[in-house]
C-alpha cells in the first residue's frame, strides 16, 4: 500500500549530490512531493528532507540506495506519526482590503499567522503548519481580498526521538579515526 | 634549541617534499603513488596538457591507444577484472567523455574497479554550450559510484587519492574524474597523501555474530542447502575461504556467470551455473533445496527467472557487502553484511562438517539428463554443421582450463561460459550485468596487457565483432597477443532465438551480411584462419593457441542453433527448458 513517507538523509556538503540523491528516485518512478536541504545542526553536515508516497517496500530499498552514496552519512524513513512537521507560507494580499475591513485582521488571528510587512501597496502574511491549513488559508484570503502572491515551503520535520539520529551515529565513527578529505 | 632544530629539519622535509609542478603532471604523478603501470585512452582538444605531461612518463606508465574510447573503457576494464588492480582510462572532454559511458555503465553494474579520467574545457566556460562541452558529471553521475569535477589544480593529488579509494574498496565500481584544462595547466604544490578513510563512507559493513550464528543454526539443519558463489568471491580474494566453507558443510554450490572462475571448474561440489542459461541443476533444484546460500552475489534477474517464484521454500542466507543489496530482489532470512573473506571463515567455524550425498546425487541425476538432452549433441554433435560447444570443446582440451576467457554478449557468450573449464581464479572477463555487446575485443586486450603470461582467448559473435572492430588497430599496434575466436553464424544469434521461440520466426533485422573478417585482420598483420569443417577445427585450435602473436580464428557454425538450457523469461526457475 502506498502511504506518505518522509525521508531524511544527512551528508557531506557537496556539489552534485542532491542530483545523485534525486536519481534514485526518479529511476524508480517516484514523484518528490517536497523537498528542503539546509545545514543541519551538526557543523558541515547538510539534511535532506524528503516527502514521497510510495509503498514501504520501496521505501526501505531506496532509504538502502540514499545511504550507499559515497558522500551520505545516514539516512533514515519515517511516517508522518512519527514527526513533528512543519512548514511555511508566505501570502501577499492587497493593504487596501485590509484597511477597508477588519475581516483580514481576523483571520489572520484565527488562523495563527503573522503580519511580517506593511506597505502602502501590499501586505505580506506568514503562516507555519500542516499543508492543509496552509491551503485553507490560502483559500480564505482568496476569497476575502484575493492574494497577490502565494508560496509554500517543503516540509521541515523533526523526529519525536530525544536527540538528533545523527548524533549517536557521528559518535561511533567519530570513535574510529578518519580523514576528512 | 633542540626543538629549532627539530623544526628547521621538518621545514626542509616539507620543502623537499613539495614540488611544484602542473596539474597534468600531477596527474600522472598521483597515476604513480597509486601504482599504475597501464592506462587506456584517447587523446583530443581537453586533455591534451595531460597527454603532453605523459610524454615525459612514457617510461613510468604504459599508455595504450586505443581507437575508440569506449574501447579504452573496456580494456581497462579487462585488465581490472584479470589482475584485481583498479583499471585506468582517459578520454577528452565532450564525445570522448561520452564515448566512454557505455564502458562505465558495464564497471558500475559489474562491480570493476576503475578510475576514469577526462578532460573538460576551461573553468571560465563551463555551463556556457563551449565547444566540446558536456556536463559528463551529470551524465555519469547514474552509472558512477563517485564522480568529481576538478577546478582547481592544487585538488587533482586528494580528488585522485581519494577515486582510487572509492573505486577500489567495499563494493568496487567506477569513478570518473572531470579536470578542466585551465586545472591542468595551473601549477601546485606537489603532495601525495592516499586516502585510507572517508567519514560517510563505510565499505565494508560490520559483521553482526549473532547472524553467523543464525545462519550455521539454518545450515546446521539443513538438509538440502545449496549456495551461489557470485563475483563477490573473487572480488573479496576470498576463493579459498568459500571452498573451506563448503567442503566442510558438504555444500553443493553452483556459480554466477560472474562468479565463474572462483574455484576449479572440476570441485566435485560445482554443480554448474546459474542464470537463463545455466544448469538444468542448480536452476531446478533452487526451488527445491530447503537452505539457499547467496555468497557474494546479488540475485540478478536473470539469475532467478520470476523472483516471486524463486525458492519460496528455502530459508535465505545472504552474505553481501552491499547493504543496499540486501532484500532487494530475494527476501533473505538472515543477512550476514561483510566481505565474504572475513564472513567465510567466521561461518565455517560454526558450522558442522557434513555430506549431502543424496542431496547431491540429485544435482548428479539432472546433470545427466542435462548431458543427455542438450550437453552431448553440444559438444559432441553429429549433424555436419559445426556446433559452438564442440568449438569450446576443443579450446578446453588444448588450454587446459589454464587461458583466461573473454568474451562478448549472446549465444557464444553462454556457451562459452557453460563449457569452458577453469583452473584458476580471475579467468573470465565478460560483460554480465549492462550485456554490453562489443565489449570483448577491447576486454581481451586489457586482459592481456595485465596478465601477459597468460594465454588470452576471446570468443566474440560475429554481430559483436563488428561492434569494436576497430580495436584491432589497438592489437595490431601493441601486438597484444589476444587469440581471437569468431563464432560465425551470421546472425544476431540470441535475439534470432528469441524471434524463433517467442515471436514466431520472424527474423526482425538479426541478418547479417558479413564482411571477409579474415581479410581485415590481415589488413592489421593479425594472422588468422577460417574454419567450417569439424575435421579441421581441432588443427586450427591448436595452431591459434601456438602462434605466436595476436591470431584470428573465424569458424562457421551452424546458423540456427540454440541455447539450451533456457529460463525463458517470466517463468520460474524450475520451468528451465531443455529444448
Amino acid at each position: 500500500m502506498e502511504q506518505e513517507f518522509t525521508i531524511t538523509a544527512f551528508s557531506e556538503n557537496s556539489i552534485g549530490l542532491l542530483n545523485r540523491i534525486t536519481i534514485i528516485f526518479t529511476r524508480r518512478h517516484i514523484n518528490i512531493e517536497s523537498l528542503t536541504v539546509s545545514q543541519s545542526s551538526i557543523k558541515g553536515v547538510h539534511k535532506f528532507t524528503i516527502v514521497v508516497s510510495a509503498t514501504l517496500e520501496k521505501i526501505e530499498k531506496v532509504v538502502k540506495q540514499i545511504e550507499k552514496l559515497v558522500e551520505v552519512l545516514k539516512a533514515f524513513y519515517h511516517t508522518n506519526d512519527e514527526l513533528i512537521r512543519q512548514e511555511i507560507a508566505l501570502y501577499k494580499v492587497p493593504t487596501e482590503a485590509l484597511l477597508n475591513s477588519n475581516e483580514i485582521e481576523n483571520i489572520v488571528r484565527k488562523n495563527g499567522a503573522r503580519i511580517l510587512e506593511v506597505t502602502p501597496d501590499f501586505t505580506v502574511i506568514e503562516k507555519t503548519g500542516y499543508k492543509n491549513e496552509t491551503q485553507e488559508l490560502f483559500e480564505l484570503l482568496e476569497k476575502v481580498s484575493g492574494t497577490l502572491q502565494f508560496t509554500r515551503s517543503g516540509y521541515v520535520a523533526i523526529t519525536k526521538n530525544k536527540h538528533e539520529l545523527l548524533t549517536q551515529y557521528l559518535k561511533e565513527i567519530d570513535s574510529i579515526k578518519y580523514s576528512t578529505n | 634549541m633542540e626543538s629549532a632544530a627539530i623544526k628547521n629539519e621538518k621545514k626542509a622535509h616539507k620543502q623537499e617534499n613539495m614540488k611544484k609542478v602542473t596539474g597534468s603532471e600531477a596527474v600522472l604523478l598521483s597515476l604513480i603513488e597509486e601504482g599504475v603501470e597501464v592506462m587506456f585512452g584517447y587523446p583530443g582538444g581537453n586533455i591534451m596538457p595531460i597527454y603532453d605531461a605523459l610524454y615525459d612518463y612514457q617510461q613510468k606508465i604504459k599508455h595504450i591507444l586505443t581507437r575508440h574510447e569506449q574501447g579504452a573503457a573496456h580494456a581497462a576494464q579487462g585488465y581490472a577484472r584479470t589482475t584485481g588492480k583498479v583499471g585506468v582510462c582517459m578520454a577528452t572532454s565532450g564525445p570522448g567523455a561520452t564515448n566512454l559511458i557505455t564502458g562505465i555503465a558495464d564497471a558500475m553494474l559489474d562491480s570493476t574497479p576503475m578510475v576514469c579520467i577526462t578532460g573538460q574545457v576551461g573553468s571560465p566556460l563551463l555551463g556556457t554550450d563551449a565547444f566540446q562541452e558536456t556536463d559528463v558529471i551529470g551524465i555519469t553521475m547514474p552509472v558512477t559510484k563517485w564522480n568529481y569535477q576538478v577546478t582547481k589544480a592544487a585538488d587533482i593529488p586528494g580528488a585522485i587519492a581519494k577515486a582510487f579509494y572509492i573505486a577500489s574498496t567495499g563494493r568496487p565500481g567506477p569513478v570518473l574524474i572531470d579536470i578542466t584544462k585551465d586545472a591542468q595547466f595551473a601549477e601546485l604544490e606537489f603532495k601525495y597523501k592516499k586516502c585510507d578513510g572517508i567519514r560517510s563512507y563505510i565499505p565494508v559493513p560490520r559483521p553482526v555474530n549473532e547472524k553467523i550464528e543464525e545462519a550455521a543454526n539454518l545450515i546446521n539443519k539443513a538438509e538440502r542447502p545449496l549456495a551461489l558463489i557470485g563475483q563477490g568471491v573473487i572480488l573479496g580474494g576470498a576463493e579459498k575461504e568459500v571452498v573451506a566453507f563448503l567442503e566442510k558443510a558438504g555444500i553443493p554450490f553452483a556459480w554466477t556467470l560472474l562468479g565463474l572462475s572462483a574455484i576449479p571448474t572440476d570441485h566435485p561440489l560445482n554443480v554448474g551455473m546459474l542464470g537463463m542459461h545455466g544448469n538444468y541443476g542448480p536452476n531446478k533444484l533452487t526451488n527445491e533445496c530447503d537452505v539457499l546460500i547467496g555468497i557474494g552475489m546479488r540475485f540478478d534477474d536473470r539469475v532467478t527467472g520470476d523472483v516471486k517464484r524463486y525458492a519460496k521454500q528455502a530459508k535465505v542466507i545472504h552474505m553481501e557487502i552491499d547493504p543496499a543489496e540486501i532484500n532487494k530482489n530475494v527476501k533473505s532470512s538472515v543477512a550476514i553484511l561483510g566481505d565474504v573473506k572475513e564472513t567465510l571463515p567466521m561461518l565455517t567455524e560454526k558450522v558442522k562438517a557434513n555430506l549431502h550425498h543424496d542431496w547431491v546425487q540429485e544435482f548428479k541425476k539432472c546433470a545427466a539428463t542435462e548431458y543427455e538432452k542438450v550437453i552431448s549433441k553440444d559438444l559432441h554433435p553429429e549433424k555436419p554443421g559445426l556446433s559452438m560447444g564442440e568449438v569450446i570443446r576443443r579450446i578446453n582440451e588444448n588450454a587446459k582450463g589454464e587461458a583466461i576467457l573473454v568474451t562478448d554478449v549472446g549465444q557464444h557468450q553462454m556457451v562459452a561460459a557453460r563449457y569452458t573449464k577453469f583452473n584458476n581464479t580471475r579467468s573470465v572477463v565478460t560483460s554480465g550485468g549492462l550485456g554490453t555487446m562489443g565489449f570483448g575485443l577491447p576486454a581481451a586486450i586489457g586482459a592481456k596487457l595485465g596478465c601477459p603470461d597468460k594465454q588470452v582467448v576471446a570468443i566474440i559473435g560475429d554481430g559483436g565483432f563488428q561492434m569494436t572492430i576497430q580495436e584491432l588497430g589497438t592489437i595490431f599496434q601493441t601486438g597484444a597477443a589476444v587469440k581471437i575466436v569468431i563464432l560465425n553464424n551470421d546472425f544476431l544469434g540470441m535475439v534470432r532465438q528469441w524471434q524463433q521461440l517467442f515471436f514466431d520466426k520472424r527474423y526482425s533485422s538479426t541478418e547479417l551480411i558479413n564482411p571477409d573478417f579474415l581479410t581485415i585482420a590481415k589488413g592489421y598483420c593479425i594472422d588468422g584462419q577460417r574454419v567450417s569443417k569439424r575435421d579441421d577445427l581441432d588443427e586450427a585450435v591448436k595452431k591459434m593457441l601456438d602462434h605466436n602473436g595476436p591470431y584470428l580464428l573465424e569458424v562457421k557454425v551452424e546458423k540456427e542453433g540454440n541455447v539450451f538450457p533456457m529460463v525463458p523469461a517470466g517463468c520460474s526457475v524450475a520451468e528451465v527448458r531443455l529444448e
